[in-house]
């Protein structure tokens, strides 16, 4: 039964290969690398400017929004025009797919509209897996958020930025700031940097805000930001949402920036060549100075840019996984053909 | 299997020599090899023609006609053209013109970049009667006959061998 | 009619019976067990057991059956022929039934769709308040009357100390036994898996152990305090059974039980988002599963349900945490509790006691799940060596959400007698 499929192997084809992306968790490093590769050769290397490429023409992406991001959705609009791909955009409201038939109509309605991928975001961790497991085998998923459990694209456009700045990301040193319980990005952030073999990953903030076991997912909790910070090559801040002092886990931003807030003068911890990343929109004064914000430190905006450059890399790559997978059947088909037929000409001549 | 190798200074000469006999060098070209055997060749007409503009570099794999049957080229690299392609004249470098489906993607993505005055189209051989496209080349340094398969090695020598398949089917 | 069922091993805790012998049924009741017939006895028909066991029809302390109502798939027909194929002949239905079980006339309704379906001896439980809502009391003495053999809440525990402690008071002189599921909704918090290392990977909601074990601090002090027989249902977590442990020292009445996929399943299941091992309270850590498996050896862990829940294919296809909990679990109840007789050394007598007597010594009804001399003659016959596979289309549920489709089990149910009635029969394919 279907149901017994785990993570890792519903996003890879039978050649290995990824056919949805729903997860960093399960991907090997070269699977990574494919990624940041293929995302390094959209960018004019002399003006990091990202030209429109015609691979994916005749191909069509729906981005399914269950949860309303307009920066998120338009990146992924970019990508995939940038890609020359047919693109259709649909917000839709949770409350009109409260029951689990008609969620699932939606989403067969929508591919039977010749949809070849969902770019699908959604408020319920898990979600992306369970579109992934009742889509047509032709229609790949990529998932675009999926409440507090993953948000790939985003992670490796993070590992893009810092391999851009760093060279590499293997021995490296890098703190995570602030809300990591709540967050999606931090969730895949963490498994791209222990996939990439990053030395070291500290996560920085009050135990509210911490998942009950860092451990298991190979990390080291700091209370402590200034001793968190020591050494460090990279810094990344995390967007603190309203609800969390709504529910008492913090009691205000002010005293979340006394405590955690990105200063020039913690910076300074760092190595002096550390970056600071932000997946963005910053509340400055509450994660971050503006000083350090807008520092030369600070890469917060070519962070946007390289989103687009990999996104296009994923789609590219998970629709030529399916070219070269189908090929590859019908290799084995005529194959299998050629040996049958071998097989009815031995016996013959046996008899 | 025969392998004749051939002298590449040999080819390179003669090509800089029919562009010489054409007018396009008067008009400053700018010249674009297409990656990876293109490259190669381009690498060593632009220097024997001593042309001071940098050379330009194509990948077509996100050009391919054939993405739906192979899928990516996983060793894609970005284009690099460090200069305006709009009204220059544009010397196209590959190594073996053959269908000319190459050909077409690399004018597609030259096109995405601007609209060039002109492009010569370069290659250092051309293997005719396997052409599915009307596009042929306006300096070639070596015809061969369409079953004869070649290999391009690069950059530093540059060495094409033949791989007479005729000898092999025989 | 008389039937006379030969060489099996009847084993039956309740007489600390376990040999190879006859049993003979006269008139829908035990007339005796033994290598001498009763005198009178002749068999209008024999079956011969060699090499089956023969149990007393199996006591399961809650399943939802379904009826009346539609939040859940199935009726009382379709899931108390369920029941007596997992070797279950007695069961107690919760009250969270559409509309909820706390007035005469459900408990009466229940019973009449019951007596029809003739099946299996349905228990309706009554609500402890109104509405299930936990804050105006139902009418205790009238749920009585009609035919409620308990009192609970169901999955939704009273929040509000003051109305528990009320209702734990005014229910003490009804001498019905309260059942009490623990759960703090506060520290619940919307979660939907246990906070642990899975759900933290997952980004998943958590539930801490603490919104059991807090909730069950409270409610065995407020038990105390009233001085009422409590059952605590379904507890999950390593630390409750060591609450229990010390409440049962103290001399408190107190008794539980374990839902009986929380001694398989552990929070390392839910890592693929499969939404079939979605349950409330939701699947433990391994160390947790431990301990509930030695609280069931120890005699901590009195009692083991299936917590049947028959939902409709609807209700999980969702993504996990918008999909509803629960297993469809009667078909499983028996096969499951004898794989851990089978490879983890659980004693067979203890395991059959935990579905027999003791749950129907909770219900303070030792008619059912023994076969003394006189009782109903609610039995099943069990093929300890039959190898099979729980599938789908042969499940009888209506509710076909059950995460050990595929599993292999050893021991099957091959027949059910209902009040000396054959009301079951396995058909081997």
């Amino acid at each position: 039964m279907s149901a017994r499929l785990t993570a890792p192997n519903l996003q890879l084809n039978e050649l290995g290969k990824i056919r949805h992306f729903l997860t960093l968790e399960g991907l090997k490093q070269h699977h990574l690398l494919e990624i940041l590769d293929t995302a390094e050769s959209f960018i004019n290397p002399n003006t990091d400017e990202i030209k429109k490429v015609p691979v994916l023409r005749g191909k069509t992406i729906m981005n399914l929004f269950f949860e309303p991001s307009t920066r998120t959705r338009t990146t992924f609009e970019i990508a995939e025009k940038r890609l020359s791909a047919d693109v259709a955009s649909l917000d839709i409201a949770t409350s009109a797919t409260k029951k689990g038939e008609s969620l699932l109509d939606t989403l067969w309605n929508l591919q039977a509209m010749q949809a070849d991928m969902f770019v699908i975001r959604h408020a319920e961790s898990g979600a992306a897996h369970f579109f992934a497991q009742h889509v047509a085998p032709h229609v790949h998923v990529l998932n675009a958020g999926d409440g507090q459990h993953a948000h790939p694209t985003q992670a490796m456009l993070d590992m893009f930025t810092i391999r851009r700045h760093k060279g590499d990301i293997y021995d490296l040193k890098v703190a995570i700031v602030g809300d990591v319980l709540h967050s999606r990005v931090v969730r895949s952030q963490i498994q791209a940097l222990s996939i990439l073999e990053a030395r070291e990953i500290r996560v920085i903030g009050p135990k509210t805000l911490m998942p009950t076991h860092p451990e298991a997912m190979g990390v080291h909790h700091y209370d402590n930001i200034e001793e968190g910070l020591q050494d460090v090559d990279v810094i990344i801040m995390v967007r603190l949402q309203n609800e969390r002092m709504k529910s008492a886990l913090i009691p205000s931003e002010k005293e979340f920036f006394k405590l955690y807030g990105l200063t020039k003068e913690r910076l300074a911890l760092a190595k002096p060549d550390a970056i600071v990343m932000h997946p963005g929109p910053i509340n400055r004064g509450v994660e971050i100075d503006s000083e350090v914000a807008d520092g030369p430190q600070s890469v917060i905006l070519q962070q946007v840019t390289y989103g687009i450059a990999v996104r296009m890399a994923v789609m590219s790559i998970i629709m030529s996984n399916a070219a070269q997978l189908a090929q590859h059947k019908a290799e084995q088909a005529s194959l299998e053909l050629e040996m049958a037929s071998a097989d009815d000409t031995d016996g013959k001549e046996n008899a | 299997m025969k392998e004749l190798d051939i002298d590449v200074n040999a080819l390179i000469t003669r090509i800089c020599e029919q562009l010489q006999s054409q007018d396009i060098l008067a008009k400053s070209p700018k010249m674009i090899g297409i990656r990876t055997g293109g490259e190669w060749v381009a690498q060593a007409l632009h220097q024997q023609l001593q042309l001071t503009d940098p050379l330009g570099v194509i990948d077509i794999s996100f050009y391919r006609d054939d993405f739906s049957k192979i899928g990516l080229n996983p060793a894609v690299k970005p284009s690099d053209i460090p200069w305006e392609i709009d009204d220059q004249h544009i010397i196209l470098v590959d190594d073996v013109l053959f269908t000319g489906r190459t050909i077409r993607a690399a004018l597609n993505e030259i096109f995405d970049f601007g609209r060039p005055a002109s492009v010569t189209l370069v290659t250092l051989l051309d293997r005719r009667g396997c052409r599915e496209l009307p596009i042929q080349a306006d300096a070639v340094g070596m015809q061969l006959e369409c079953s004869q398969t070649l290999k391009v090695s690069g950059p530093d020598p540059l060495t094409v061998s033949i791989l007479d398949q005729t000898e092999e089917s025989a | 009619m008389r039937l006379m069922i030969k060489n099996a091993r009847i084993i039956d805790p309740s007489q600390n019976l376990d040999r190879v012998t006859h049993l003979y049924i006269a008139r829908g009741r035990i007339a005796g067990i033994g290598d001498e017939a009763p005198e009178g006895f002749s068999a209008d028909q024999e079956i011969d057991a060699t090499g089956k066991w023969l149990l007393p029809g199996l006591v399961d302390l809650k399943a939802r059956l379904g009826d009346p109502g539609s939040n859940f798939a199935g009726n009382i027909a379709s899931e108390t022929k369920a029941a007596v194929a997992g070797g279950i002949t007695s069961l107690c239905c919760p009250p969270d039934t559409s509309p909820v079980n706390d007035s005469q006339a459900v408990t009466e309704l229940i019973q009449r769709r019951a007596r029809q379906a003739a099946t299996a001896f349905v228990m309706p439980v009554g609500a402890l308040t109104q509405g299930l809502e936990g804050e105006l009391l139902s009418g205790i003495y009238s749920l009585q009357q009609a035919g409620c053999v308990a009192l609970s809440q169901a999955d939704r525990p009273i929040q509000n100390s003051l109305t528990l402690k009320n209702a734990l008071e005014y229910a003490v002189s009804h001498d019905m036994v309260v059942m009490l599921r623990c759960e703090d909704q506060k520290l619940k918090n919307n979660g939907v898996a246990h906070s642990g290392p899975v759900s933290s990977r997952l980004g998943l909601p958590p539930i801490p152990p603490s919104a059991e074990t807090a909730a069950l601090a409270r409610d065995l002090i407020l038990v105390e305090e009233a001085g009422i027989r409590a059952h605590f249902s379904q507890i999950s977590c390593a630390r409750s059974v060591e609450l229990i442990a010390e409440a049962k020292k103290r001399g408190l009445p107190v008794t539980c039980d374990v839902a009986i996929h929380q001694l398989h399943l552990s929070e390392m299941d839910v890592m693929g988002f499969n939404s079939l091992f979605h349950t409330s309270p939701p699947l433990r850590s391994l160390e947790d599963k431990s301990a509930l498996q030695m609280g069931l050896k120890h005699g901590i862990i009195d009692a083991v349900v299936s917590d049947h829940t028959p939902l409709e294919r609807d209700d999980k296809l969702l993504p996990f945490g918008e999909s509803r909990p629960g297993i469809s679990g009667l078909e499983t109840l028996l096969p499951l509790l004898l794989k851990l007789v089978n490879e983890n050394g659980l004693d067979l007598m203890t395991a059959v006691r935990s579905v027999t007597q003791t749950p129907a010594a909770i219900l303070g009804r030792n008619v059912i799940g023994s076969l003394e001399i006189g009782n109903s003659a609610d039995l099943c016959i069990v093929d300890p060596q039959a190898t099979w596979t729980l599938e789908e289309e042969r499940m009888l549920s209506e509710g076909k959400n059950s995460p050990f489709i595929g599993w292999e089990f050893t021991g099957q149910v091959e027949q059910t007698f209902f009040q000396g009635r054959p009301v079951f029969r396995n058909n081997p394919i």
